[in-house]
């Protein structure tokens, strides 16, 4: 009795609960109540060692929502710390790091004093350089140069006649040459530099190695030379000081006349280091300020010629101590990093004290001795030099002095909330550091003060610090003055352990300044070019384009007039480099002020007769102008030709060069336009190439490549033979420029129009095939790339056959890379041209070399083989078919590969010719695969994963679900547990493949089973790449579809209570999802059910669902509005900020999506709900409540909200009328015009008339 | 305006209305709102072609008289301005 009483009692229970499950939103005991993950394999291992889910099932069930896997966990601080990973945020680094010799050599760049303004209407003084003197100056220096040179070509000479007698031991340095750099007028005693000579195809020979003159920014690369060794030979501690001292006077070895005397200068036991001797000139006397900053020592070329001289800028000569590192010249890392090294040695090998000793041994047993009487304690004289801080002045020992407030790696605190200083900057801002009173001060000294406070703050200082530090300079900038600003800022900006960020924040002072300083700034012009110029070739693009804005910018403040004269002298100066810099600054110029402006300039430039230099850089600018503004100079073209076109006759060979480069890029970049404008030049450039060899036919070729495609098909068809023998002839130099510029030039000549296959077939392949396909052309990136262009270009003249015909057999070569070359080729020619034109024996060579080419790789980077044979398979087509057997074995073989990357490839290989397969009707042998591939997908590699699931969706996609094998109800339930895998590249190709499935074929799979997978979907949701977001979102459509919206939503629902907000997020957007694919009646009564749960989460939750779903819905919401007001109308007077920001965007897309659909009555109703929030203050309600608003204004017409809006337009407090106005104001951006009927009456009174009657008029 | 919302989509937003010569502020006079509401009607008149049709038969006078009365009455479509308090 009692047993069935208990049993009835029980069946009871549990029919009240199925009651109660019924009634309530709930999991489906039936799937949900044990663990999930039964009967699964839980993830599929990424890496090697076991993953164990305890801790993660334990999470997993008290969320009822699933945590990322431990994987995931372990992947997630990849992004920090490497450094390797190419994309991200580097650690910042210092610009002369990543800079070449060639770019160092900004640093040499003296910052000029001021100059005169010859605008202001005074007579210069004595002491003001004028634009006549810097004339002078620059003439008496090449004077100088050339003097020099000579000299030096004596001693050479002289030494090298001494040496054919003697056969020194002992040779010159010999130099690495090119006959590149051998020019006809100058001998060449020419500095090999790192970058191709091509970039800079001007450098001044001669010069290279003068100039070099380190500064003491780049003395630590001590240029290796023959004198050196003497140095090197002291063994004293204190060598290591003179390396950062030594000018280049070793780096001329040969010509430095004065070498004896060397080793007549005072020595200090061997530490006293030369410092040449400056030139004095008036450039020496520079405002103090300045002079510290000046990186001079040995910036003239005179340096290298009087090392004779006792030391007079003592200043570099002793060890650096902390306490006088702001009194030295700039202090380099190398630098710093020596000196701490150096006085952690010394710390540690500092004689023991007496109490250490005492603390040392036992007391007992051992007797302190007295010394003997004759000892006297030695120090060596060079550990005692080194230890001695020298103050500057004093060349030779001093006496040293106790400095107590000696500073040793503890940075001082900064006085005054200043920020941090890096031990480079106390040189620039160490006299902040000084706590001198401000008021004794003079007016000047407390402005400077204020200036390098301002700066240090900029440079160093936190954001809000720096912000309000660059506002104040701007503001104040006239106030402080063009001069005490520039000759703060820019002597920062030559530093050499400047950083990317530090310039950046240093070069927008300037910028700002500029603004603000306009015509003031015309004595500074040259000042600020010499620094700006560098960031014109800097490497990176952002820097190139902030350079070009400042320098825009200030010849717009200075006037064309000024920015020439401070140019000017620089044209012909003797240093290529520099003459490389001002070319681009005169592009920017012409750029900014016109080019019709600079004309007259130019043409009298190009035409100098006094130095090849000035016409050089004259051709130069005009080049750089061209590359600068590309097709803006068509409507100059033909003056900017007829300016340059004589130096194609010119005497020296540099000039005919760059004359041509210049023609070069003029036509580039006027492409397809203009060919008239060349009319003149085509003639010396058709001479010049008969004439001319190496180099300067190289440029001469380049020129005519890019004119000939502006021709007419007649004309280019007549020059592209006439060009053509000189190219053929040069298709065997040796020289890779040339190379490149050959076929550069093949590929324009052969894509123009007059050109016929015929003469391309007989004249041109046979050579080209034979002097270009070799291997040697695979091995250089930019040679390898250039030729399949060109040979692509071919093709697309004379056909496929042709071209794949000459090469295929190579795809069987035993060079890789020479393989990967022809397959990029063959990929390429045949992908646009078809494979119609391949005869059945071609074709047959063609697959076997493919096939070879694709087993044999090696090497890893290469997608090449892939596209290719992809590619040609693909345009093949059905002719493949008697391969396919063939082609599949090899996929099973790699598949089974052990290498990963050759399995991924094999995978790849499946889904590129998949859509073949089908053509071919190889459905059987594709059904094959489909199990195979569904057997390797416990593959543990994510990417080979993910390929193995892009091949097996090309396969389902291809043959369809019905006939897929395995069949689709067994694949799916393997696909779920692959769906919690991290990888985006897995995650990416699985929910392809489910949504696929779940689109096509729902049917197959068990409700279960998608219910499954909606779960791992959520968590999918969140996926950083967004077209993994949309393939969910687009998933959970066709699921819900699929199985019914009930059962989904009932676990959506459920996920709303999860304390992750980015998990509810995703939840509101996969509801709002369902609601639109299955109808929202389908799903608004549940949800709106949910919102009677008391918790906030959740009501927000589904107040953001309605939100979403209104959006989605659009005009379908007219039918549901009614039914959810009353919703709205309780979370727009919820206390909750939240609930009335939601509810307030719901009834924005609300009313847009039912906007003229006859709902005003319910948004009217609305409105009065939304309109007591716009005083909230939250900038997230503000707005959400706004744009509400905006929605009205749509849905009901300017004119009802223009009614709400009147009641507080002039209300007596301010702040409503703030809130109010900007009401109207949005208001009236979006409908002015609807307004004009709806405004209030006015009315006139005594003065003026506000009524508009013509609003009453009536007909 | 607060220091919280400096940086958010309001203040461009009202960086926009700002730019635009018929918005308002707080402290804009009655006067200064009517010549506004003025010129914007009589530019919307100009605009349509419709309405300067309409007005035109209802004043019996030609559509490009219409409309330059209306360009002219833009200059100071409700007299002087009132002198300023404040001022």
């Amino acid at each position: 009795m009692d047993d069935e009483i208990q049993k009835t009692q029980e069946e009871r229970k549990k029919m009240e609960q199925q009651l109660a499950s019924m009634n309530k939103v709930t999991f489906d005991t039936e799937f949900y109540s044990s663990d999930r993950f039964e009967g699964y394999e839980k993830s599929i291992a990424v890496n090697d060692d076991e993953d164990t889910f305890d801790t993660e099932n334990e999470v997993a069930k008290k969320m009822a929502s699933y945590t990322a896997s431990k994987q995931f966990f372990k992947e997630v601080p990849r992004g920090g710390g490497e450094d390797d990973e190419p994309t991200g945020f580097n650690k910042p680094g210092k610009i002369i790091d990543r800079e070449d010799d060639y770019r160092r050599r900004r640093l040499n760049r003296v910052i000029s004093p001021e100059r005169n303004d010859p605008f202001l209407d005074k007579t210069p003084g004595p002491e003001v350089r004028t634009y006549a003197d810097v004339m002078r100056e620059e003439a008496l220096k090449r004077q100088k140069e050339e003097l020099m040179k000579e000299i030096a070509k004596k001693k050479k000479e002289e030494q090298e006649k001494a040496a054919d007698k003697k056969e020194e031991v002992e040779k010159p340095a010999q130099k690495r040459r090119n006959r590149w750099d051998q020019s006809q007028d100058e001998g060449g005693a020419k500095k090999a530099k790192a970058g191709s000579d091509w970039d800079l195809p001007d450098s001044t020979p001669g010069i290279g190695r003068w100039d070099a003159t380190p500064t003491p920014g780049r003395i630590g690369d001590a240029t290796p030379s023959v004198k050196k060794n003497r140095w090197d030979e002291t063994p004293t501690p204190g060598r290591v000081a003179d390396s950062d001292a030594t000018p280049a006077g070793g780096a001329t070895p040969g010509a430095t006349p004065a070498g004896m005397s060397w080793d007549a200068t005072p020595k200090l036991a061997g530490l006293a280091t030369p410092t040449p001797k400056r030139q004095r000139s008036r450039w020496d006397e520079t405002p103090a300020t300045m002079g510290s900053a000046t990186p001079m020592a040995g910036a003239t070329p005179a340096a290298a010629y009087t090392p004779g001289v006792t030391p007079v800028g003592g200043v570099e000569l002793a060890t650096p101590t902390p306490g006088a590192i702001n009194l030295r010249g700039p202090l380099t890392p190398e630098q710093y990093n020596l000196m701490r090294w150096e006085k952690d040695i010394e710390e540690r090998n500092r004689p023991l004290t007496d109490e250490e000793l005492d603390a040392m041994f036992p007391q007992e047993g051992y007797k302190i001795l007295d010394p003997p009487a004759s000892y006297v304690p030695i120090r060596t004289p060079a550990r005692k030099l080194l230890a001695t801080p020298t103050p500057i002045g004093t060349p030779l020992y001093s006496i040293p002095e106790e400095n107590r407030g000696q500073q040793f790696d503890v940075p001082k605190e900064m006085p005054g909330g200043l920020p941090f200083m890096k031990p480079e900057d106390y040189q620039y801002f160490g006299s902040l550091l000084n706590e001198e009173d401000e008021e004794e001060l003079s007016p000047d000294e407390q402005k400077e003060r204020k200036i390098m406070k301002l700066l240090l703050k900029v440079k160093n200082g936190t954001p809000p610090q720096r912000k309000t530090a660059l506002r104040q300079l701007t503001d104040k900038a006239r106030e402080f003055g063009a001069g005490p600003l520039f000759n703060r800022i820019l002597p920062l900006l030559m530093q050499p352990t400047l950083e990317d960020q530090e310039r950046h924040l240093l070069v927008k002072v300037i910028d700002r300044v500029l603004y603000k300083l306009d015509e003031l700034v015309r004595p500074y012009v040259h000042k600020i070019l010499v620094v700006i110029e560098p960031l014109l070739i800097d490497e990176d693009y952002y820097a190139r384009v902030e350079g070009r804005e400042i320098i825009s910018n200030l010849s717009k403040a200075a006037g064309l007039a000024t920015m020439i004269a401070a140019m000017r002298p620089d044209i012909d100066n003797i240093d290529e480099y520099v003459r490389n810099t001002t070319a681009r600054a005169f592009s920017v110029v012409a750029s900014a002020l016109g080019i019709p402006a600079l004309l007259p300039f130019l043409k009298a430039v190009c035409q100098s007769k006094k130095s090849w230099q000035a016409r050089h850089t004259g051709i130069k600018i005009v080049q750089q102008i061209a590359i600068l503004i590309g097709c803006a100079v068509l409507p100059h073209l033909r003056s900017l030709v007829e300016i340059i076109e004589h130096g194609l006759n010119d005497e020296n060979q540099k000039v005919r060069t760059i004359t041509a480069l210049s023609l070069a890029a003029l036509a580039e970049a006027a492409a397809p336009y203009g060919i008239e404008s060349f009319d003149s030049v085509l003639k010396p450039l058709w001479k010049g190439i008969r004439s001319h060899r190496g180099k300067v036919l190289a440029a001469f070729l380049k020129a005519i490549g890019f004119i000939i495609p502006l021709m007419d098909a007649v004309y280019a068809s007549y020059y592209t033979k006439e060009v053509m023998v000189v190219l053929i002839r040069e298709f065997q130099s040796p020289d890779e420029e040339m190379k490149k510029i050959v076929l550069k030039v093949v590929k324009q000549c052969v894509s123009t129009e007059g050109v016929e296959p015929d003469y391309i077939r007989q004249d041109i392949l046979p050579e080209f095939f034979r002097n270009f396909w070799v291997r040697r052309m695979a091995l250089d990136r930019r040679n390898y790339k250039q030729l399949v262009e060109t040979t692509v270009e071919i093709a697309n003249k004379v056909g496929v056959a042709d071209i794949v015909g000459r090469i295929v057999e190579d795809l069987k070569d035993e060079s890789e890379p020479y393989r990967r070359m022809v397959m990029e080729t063959i990929e390429k020619v045949v992908a646009n041209l078809g494979a119609s034109d391949i005869d059945s024996r071609l074709e047959e060579l063609l697959i076997d070399g493919i096939l070879y080419a694709f087993q044999e790789q090696t090497s890893d980077d290469a997608n090449v083989m892939l596209n290719g044979f992809g590619a040609v398979v693909n345009a093949l087509g059905q002719r493949v078919k008697p391969y396919l057997p063939q082609i599949c074995g090899t996929i099973k073989w790699r598949l089974n590969n052990k290498s990963a990357k050759v399995r991924q490839q094999a995978a790849d290989l499946i889904s590129r010719i998949a859509v073949v397969m089908k053509q071919c009707g190889e459905e059987q042998l594709m059904g094959h695969l489909g199990v195979v591939l569904y057997e390797y997908l416990g593959e543990e590699y994510p990417e080979v994963l993910g390929s193995i699931l892009g091949a097996l969706k090309a396969i389902v996609n291809v043959i369809g679900m019905t006939k897929m094998t395995p069949p689709i109800k067994d694949l799916l339930p393997r696909l779920t547990p692959i769906l919690k895998n991290r990888h985006e590249k897995v995650q990416e190709n699985c929910i392809d493949l489910v949504g696929r499935i779940a689109d096509r074929g729902a049917e197959f799979v068990p409700a279960r089973e998608w219910m499954r997978i909606c779960f791992e979907l959520l968590e999918m949701l969140k996926a950083h790449k967004k077209g993994i977001r949309r393939a969910t979102v687009n998933t959970f459509g066709y699921i819900a579809k699929a199985i019914g919206p009930q059962d989904v939503l009932a676990t959506l629902l459920n996920n709303l209570k999860v304390q992750e907000r980015q998990n509810r997020v995703c939840t509101t957007v996969a509801i709002a999802i369902v609601a639109e694919t299955c109808s929202p009646f389908t799903v608004l009564p549940a949800l709106m059910n949910e919102y009677r749960v008391p918790e906030l989460n959740v009501q927000n939750g589904v107040l953001k669902s309605l939100s979403f779903l209104f959006e989605y819905i659009g005009e379908m919401g007219k039918d549901y509005i009614y039914a959810v007001t009353p919703l709205l109308e309780d979370a727009l007077m919820d206390r909750d900020l939240v609930h009335r920001q939601t509810a307030a965007s719901a009834v924005k897309h609300m009313a847009l999506g039912v906007a003229g659909l006859g709902c005003e009555d319910a948004l009217v109703h609305l409105l009065n709900y939304v309109w007591p929030n716009i005083f909230e203050t939250s900038p997230h309600v503000i707005n959400a409540v706004m744009e509400a608003i905006e929605g009205m204004r749509v849905a009901l017409g300017a004119a009802v909200v223009l009614n709400y809006c009147l009641q507080g337009l002039f209300h007596p407090a301010r702040k409503v009328r703030e809130v109010y106005w900007k009401i109207y104001n949005s208001l009236y951006i979006g409908a002015q015009d609807a307004l004009v009927a709806s405004y209030p009456i006015l009315e006139d009174d005594e003065n003026n008339v506000y009524s508009r009657p013509e609003l009453n008029m009536f007909i | 305006m607060q220091a919280s919302d400096r940086f958010n989509i309001n203040s461009q937003l009202e960086h926009l209305q700002a730019k635009y010569v018929g918005t308002g502020h707080a402290d804009l006079t009655r006067f200064e709102w009517a010549v506004n509401i003025q010129r914007d009607s009589y530019a919307s008149y100009v605009g349509h072609y419709p309405m300067l049709a309409y007005f035109a038969i209802a004043e019996n006078e030609s559509i490009g008289r219409e409309r330059y009365n209306f360009m002219q009455k833009m200059l100071l479509p409700c007299g002087l301005p009132p002198e300023r308090e404040d001022d």
